[in-house]
């Protein structure tokens, strides 16, 4: 003891120290974590229980012990299936830091373990559900289009390129978006999105929004003939691009239409 | 040479008279004309290779152009549009080859023909320079005197100043020519009027779901949704659809009752469902950037930003008065209806606006 004791100031003790705490912390964590293993065919009340068991290791800390919220997380209830299953299946939740808002990431929960949690989730208070596949396939292109454009496109642009709000807010890309994350997200109205409910958007526009965005921003069904789209965000990237590339090429050709040709050496 | 000393002692300034010495300056004070620097020759002028070689550069640009409108034909025949042919191009991304094979073609033979002309005018034609000496622009005096002398015979035959009534008439005959167009352009469409004042919103008229095209239930919004509505007597068949939508178009949004601070922005509302204009104060872009979480919406033409929760204040950007809201009940069957037309007039200020 004494021999540690004589090495506490040592300029490097508080590094070892925390690496030490790190250590720990990672290996209680590991132990407590969520598994992946989750059987296929549990019974409604399984489920319910495995959910809140995960609910209680991954989401608690901030929504509450039942889901009541806290000052860092809003209450989850009647929040509803739905928006449990955009929230986790998108990786936005567990969120990894407060801020303007959460961005998607990594998911790490299965969808095994997602449709658990979303099934405590829905015991809190009534809301949306999870949609079945038929809700939100088969659409009409050319009317979700016009959907699209009437509800959504001044946030994320008329191509589903996404675009910026206030205060480092932002509605983000559309494109490789599941159809059914497009669906639960109109249908429960994710952070500060509004939420676009069958009373005033039935399922069918909200089949044919699906529809537009999944054709539009996939590039073998709409695929960009020009090439280079920089972005998709209309006239300022585009303006920007034709200030400094084009106006660039045009100057450049002016400034050696006019240049003094090289003279020969005098003799 | 006359000329040029004449402007010159027209726009020297005083004092430059006075200074001076040395070589630049000439012994009558003035600047000496430092004239045109010898001519120096190009290599291509003096030197027959190098001549033979840039003739041969300039014929390159020519002979690529053709084979880039040759090149163009033949893209056009071979590649076939589409949207299965896709190849991928860096740094441009998939692009289809037709488009991009026409228009990198089309793009070399039109530039190669410019930069083959510009080479040639470069190297080959003459750059020898020539002094063009600036004369004043007018006639000569002789020219002068005759056409003076012919405007004047030509109004004495005329009897123009002596015949008081045609002179009269002709003039009273030209100044009201230019009537009939100021009738024309009058003729070309009503006058705003007061149409920048109202709306198509009237008391008593039901709110349109601009997705469904039926009414709306008050209880169909749900806190954090957004809908659009237009008034019911409004079609999208409607010849004057545009011109009235770019009024009418409304915003619906609930708040929870107790998140409302402004008390008439509340009263003006159906148990926290409020009606806004969608038209931003500002310049009149549609306006509809809405996050739920903060009641603030968005503009995003030129950022402003309205506070939904405060009656629609101007919390940000450079619009100058608060969205006009709608003041919303339900009629019998539970329908949203306005109670009223607009108080204000939506839309960007103007001149005559009354608030």
């Amino acid at each position: 003891m004494k021999k540690l004791s004589a090495r506490r100031r040592h300029p490097l003790a508080a590094l070892v120290v925390l690496i030490f705490a790190l250590a720990a912390v990672g290996s209680l964590y590991a132990a407590l974590a969520p598994t992946s293993s989750a059987s296929a065919d549990a019974s409604q009340s399984l489920q319910v229980e495995e959910g809140k068991r995960l609910y209680q290791v991954g989401c608690a800390s901030c929504h509450g012990l039942n889901g009541e919220g806290t000052s860092i997380g809003p209450s989850l209830v009647g929040v509803g299936g739905a928006a449990v299953d955009f929230q986790v299946g998108t990786g936005r939740m567990p969120a990894q830091q407060p801020g303007a808002q959460i961005p998607s990431k990594k998911v790490i929960y299965d969808q095994g373990q997602i449709d658990q949690l979303a099934a405590f989730v829905a015991t809190l208070g009534a809301g949306p559900a999870q949609p079945l596949a038929g809700q939100y396939s088969g659409g009409d292109v050319a009317r979700g289009g016009e959907l699209f454009r009437t509800n959504c496109a001044q946030c994320h642009n008329f191509g589903g390129a996404g675009g910026a709000l206030s205060e480092g807010k932002y509605a983000p890309s559309l494109a490789g978006v599941s159809a059914k994350h497009i669906y639960e997200a109109m249908l429960t109205g994710p952070q500060n999105m509004p939420s676009f409910p069958n009373s005033t958007m039935p399922e069918q526009d909200k089949k044919d929004i699906v529809a537009y965005v999944t054709h539009t921003t996939n590039s073998d069904t709409n695929p960009s003939y020009g090439g280079m789209t920089l972005g998709s965000i209309g006239p300022v990237s585009e303006g920007l691009f034709g200030w400094i590339f084009a106006l660039g090429a045009l100057i450049g050709t002016a400034i050696w239409i006019a240049a003094r040709t090289p003279k020969a050496k005098k003799s | 040479m006359t000329s040029q000393d004449n402007m010159s002692e027209e726009h020297l300034p005083e004092a430059a008279h006075g200074h001076g010495g040395g070589a630049v300056v000439g012994k009558d004070g003035y600047f000496a004309d430092p004239g045109l620097p010898p001519h120096e020759h190009r290599r291509t002028d003096i030197d027959e290779k190098a001549a033979r070689r840039a003739e041969r550069q300039v014929a390159m640009w020519f002979l690529l152009s053709m084979v880039a409108t040759v090149a163009f034909i033949a893209s056009y025949v071979i590649f076939k549009p589409g949207p299965t042919h896709h190849v991928y191009i860096w740094p441009i991304g998939n692009v289809a080859p037709l488009n991009f094979s026409l228009g990198v073609t089309l793009g070399v033979s039109l530039f190669a023909i410019g930069a083959g002309a510009v080479h040639w005018a470069r190297t080959l034609m003459s750059d020898e320079e020539h002094v063009a000496e600036r004369h004043p622009i007018e006639s000569t005096p002789e020219v002068r005197e005759q056409v003076f002398a012919d405007f004047r015979q030509g109004a004495k035959e005329s009897g123009f100043g002596r015949r008081k009534l045609i002179r009269n008439t002709m003039i009273g005959a030209m100044a009201m020519v230019p009537l009939s167009a100021v009738v024309l352009f009058r003729d070309l469409g009503p006058l705003p009027e007061k149409k920048l004042d109202t709306t198509g919103w009237k008391a008593g008229m039901l709110l349109k779901n601009m997705n469904t095209g039926e009414p709306i239930m008050a209880s169909d919004v749900q806190v954090g949704s957004l809908t659009f509505a237009m008034p019911a007597d409004l079609s999208e068949d409607d010849d004057d659809f545009q011109e009235r939508i770019a009024k009418d178009a409304l915003m619906l949004v609930r708040l929870q009752p107790g998140d409302i601070k402004d008390k008439k922005s509340a009263d003006w509302g159906y148990q926290g469902v409020l009606a806004f204009s969608k038209i931003c104060t500002h310049v009149g872009c549609p306006i509809s950037l809405y996050e739920q979480q903060t009641h603030h919406v968005l503009c995003p033409c030129h950022q402003s930003t309205f506070d939904l929760s405060d009656g629609a204040r101007v919390i940000f950007g450079p619009a100058g008065h608060a969205l006009p809201q709608l003041q919303i009940g339900v009629d019998g069957t539970g329908n949203l209806e306005a109670l009223n037309g607009f108080t204000v007039p939506v839309g960007p200020g103007f001149w005559e606006r009354s608030e």
